[in-house]
C-alpha cells in the first residue's frame, strides 16, 4: 500500500526534513509513526498525501508513483485516502452533517447515498444525531470525531491521521485508538503518527520511529 | 450476502439483460447527479450572496451602470437613424446652368438627364421661374427688384434614385463634368456629415463599451478575489478531501455568473428608466418641429444580448481570477 524507496525531502531553504526513508506497509496494515516533534512525522504523512513532493527517492502509495503524478491526478488519488489532522480542519461555516458529506459530495455520490453513508459514518464515531450542530458548539474530542468521520465516510483503502490524540484526555484518546482499530479490521490499512507512547505500547503494533529525518529499525517491532 | 446475486448471475442469463438496464440507470443517475451537484452549487451560492448583501450589491451596481452608459449610447443612436431615415429621401441635385445657353438648351440637357438611369426625375427651371420661385420664398424679393437684369441662372432639379452618400458621390461628379453645368450641388450635403458624425458616435459606444467591459472584468474578479481569500480553508479542505480544481471553481464562477446577470438586469431597467424619463421632453421637442417622433425603447433582442453579455463578462471575469488563484492556494 505504502512504499518508500531510499526518500528524503529537503526543503528549499535546505532544512533536510526527511533522509533516506525506506519501508514498506502492506495492504491491510496498521502501524504507527512515533518521533519528537520536527523528528519529520508530518514531513512523512505529507508525502504520502501528495501534499509535497519527494526531493529524492521514490515514494509509491495505492498503486500512484508519487514522484511523477501529475497535478490532474492528484484529487483523484486523494478520494482513496482518509486524512485526520490534529487541528481538524473542519468548515466551521457548516453543519456536522455537510462536513463529514464533503468527500462523497466531491467525488459525486448521489443525494439518497450521503445521507446514509454520512449517518452511518457519525454513527461509527459515536455521534449520531448530532449531523445539524455546528462544529463550532462541540467539544474538541467531538469535533476529533467529526474529522474521522469524515476521514471514514468514502471508505478509502488507506488511513492517515496525524497526532490525532494530540489534544485529547486519555480517556477520549484510548477511545480514538479504538476505532481507529476498528476501522483497521474493517479491511483500511491505517498509519497514525503519535507520541503517545503509553498507549501506542499497548496497542501492540507495528511501530515507524523517526529520530531527525531518519528512520530507526525499520521493519523491526519497536517496544518500549 | 454479498456472494449470493453473483451466484445467481452466474446461472440465470436473464439478469446479463437487467445488468445492461442497471448500466443505462447508472448513466442517468450520474447525469441527476451532475445536474442535483450544479443545483445545490446555484442555491448555496444565492446564499452567499444574501449573506454578503453589501459587498455583493455594490459589484451589481457598478457592473449596471458600466453597461448602461455604453448602452444607452447605442440605443440614442438608434434612435438617431430612425429619426433620419426618410430625410434623404427627398434628397435633390440642383444643377445651375451656364448662363449663356439658351431657354432650349436647358430643356435638351434635362431631357438628356432623363435618360440617366441614376436619376427618377428632372425639372427644368428657367432663370424667369427660378427669379419667381425665389421671389415668392426667400423674403427677399424686393431687393431683387433692385437689380437691372436677373442674377439667377436656370437650375435643373434632380432626384437620384439612391441618395446615400456612397451612390450620390459618383453622381454629382458625373454631373459636373457636363459642359454645360456650372455646379451641381447635392441640398443635403450636411446629411453625409451628420452619417458621418453617427459613425464616430458608434465606434465611440464600442470603444467605451469596450472599456468598460474590461472594467467588469476587473470588478468581477475583485470580488471573486476577496471571496476565495475568505474561503480559503474551505478551498484547502476541498483539495485534501480529493476535490478537483473544476469542482472547487464551480461555486465561483457561479458567482460571477449570478453577479453578471443582476448586473445585467439592472442596467436593462437604469437605460429603460433613463430613455422613460427622456421619452416626455423628446415628445414635446418633436411637436415643435411637427413631427410625431417617439423614443425608441431598448427592444427585447438587445435587452437579451445585454444581458447575455453582462452574464459571460461576469464568468469570465471569474473564470480568470478563480484559475488563477486556485493554483497558488495549495493545502500545507
Amino acid at each position: 500500500m505504502i512504499r518508500f524507496n531510499k526518500a528524503s525531502k529537503r526543503y528549499s531553504g535546505g532544512f533536510q526534513a526527511l533522509e533516506n526513508i525506506s519501508f514498506h506497509l502492506k495492504k491491510g496494515e496498521m502501524s504507527f509513526l512515533t518521533g519528537h516533534s520536527g523528528a519529520g512525522k508530518s514531513t512523512l504523512l505529507k508525502l504520502i498525501s501528495a501534499i509535497e513532493p519527494p526531493t529524492g527517492g521514490q515514494v509509491l502509495v495505492n498503486g500512484y508513483d508519487l514522484n511523477k503524478i501529475r497535478a490532474g491526478k492528484i484529487p483523484y488519488f486523494r478520494r482513496e485516502i482518509g486524512i485526520i489532522f490534529q487541528d481538524y480542519k473542519l468548515l466551521y461555516d457548516r453543519t456536522v452533517f455537510d462536513n463529514v458529506a464533503l468527500p462523497l459530495i466531491v467525488s459525486g455520490t448521489s443525494f439518497r447515498d450521503v445521507g446514509s453513508r454520512v449517518r452511518a459514518a457519525l454513527g461509527k464515531v459515536g455521534l449520531s444525531g448530532r449531523e445539524k450542530a455546528s462544529p463550532i458548539v462541540l467539544s474538541g474530542g467531538e469535533q476529533q470525531r467529526v474529522s474521522i468521520a469524515r476521514a471514514i465516510v468514502h471508505h478509502p483503502p488507506l488511513l492517515l491521521a496525524d497526532e490525532p490524540t494530540g489534544n485529547l484526555d486519555p480517556d477520549l484518546a484510548r477511545d480514538i485508538m479504538n476505532l481507529f482499530s476498528e476501522m483497521n479490521q474493517l479491511g483500511m490499512t491505517t498509519l497514525i503518527a503519535s507520541h503517545d507512547w503509553g498507549l501506542i505500547g499497548r496497542m501492540g503494533k507495528r511501530i515507524l520511529h523517526l529520530e531527525e529525518g531518519r528512520l530507526q529499525d525499520p521493519d523491526q517491532e519497536w517496544q518500549r | 450476502m454479498n456472494s449470493e446475486p453473483r451466484h445467481n448471475y452466474r446461472h440465470k442469463p436473464e439478469h446479463v439483460v437487467s445488468h445492461m438496464e442497471v448500466n443505462k440507470t447508472r448513466v442517468e443517475g450520474r447525469v441527476k447527479i451532475y445536474f442535483q451537484r450544479h443545483l445545490q452549487v446555484l442555491m448555496s451560492c444565492l446564499g452567499q450572496l444574501y449573506r454578503a448583501p453589501i459587498s455583493n450589491l455594490l459589484t451589481v451596481l457598478v457592473i449596471a451602470i458600466s453597461l448602461s452608459l455604453p448602452a444607452l449610447l447605442l440605443v440614442a443612436l438608434d434612435n438617431a437613424r430612425s429619426l433620419i431615415v426618410g430625410w434623404d429621401d427627398n434628397a435633390e441635385i440642383s444643377l445651375f446652368l451656364d448662363p449663356s445657353l439658351t431657354h432650349s438648351d436647358g430643356e435638351r440637357v434635362k431631357e438628356q438627364l432623363l435618360g440617366w438611369r441614376e436619376l427618377s426625375s428632372a425639372r427644368y427651371l428657367s432663370a424667369q421661374q427660378s427669379l419667381l420661385d425665389f421671389k415668392a420664398y426667400s423674403g427677399f424679393g424686393e431687393v431683387l427688384e433692385l437689380l437691372d437684369e436677373n442674377p439667377l441662372p436656370a437650375v435643373i432639379v434632380l432626384t437620384p434614385r439612391d441618395s446615400t452618400p456612397d451612390a450620390v458621390a459618383p453622381l454629382l461628379e458625373r454631373l459636373q463634368q457636363l459642359p454645360e453645368v456650372d455646379l451641381a450641388q447635392l441640398d443635403l450635403e450636411w446629411l453625409g456629415k451628420i452619417y458621418a458624425m453617427m459613425n464616430v458616435a458608434e465606434r465611440a459606444a464600442w470603444v467605451l463599451g469596450v472599456l468598460l467591459a474590461i472594467a467588469v472584468l476587473l470588478i468581477v474578479g475583485n470580488t471573486v478575489r476577496v471571496s476565495i481569500q475568505q474561503r480559503r480553508t474551505e478551498i484547502e479542505v476541498c483539495k485534501l478531501v480529493g476535490g478537483t480544481n473544476s469542482f472547487i471553481r464551480r461555486p465561483f464562477l457561479y458567482m460571477g455568473i449570478i453577479q453578471g446577470a443582476v448586473g445585467g438586469m439592472l442596467a436593462i431597467i437604469l437605460v429603460s428608466s433613463a430613455l422613460f424619463l427622456l421619452n416626455g421632453p423628446v415628445v414635446q421637442l418633436s411637436t415643435l418641429y411637427q413631427s410625431n417622433f417617439e423614443l425608441l425603447g431598448m427592444g427585447f433582442l438587445f435587452s437579451l444580448l445585454l444581458l447575455l453579455s453582462s452574464m459571460m463578462l461576469g464568468w469570465l471575469g471569474s473564470l480568470f481570477t478563480v484559475s488563477y488563484y486556485i493554483r497558488e492556494i495549495e493545502p500545507s
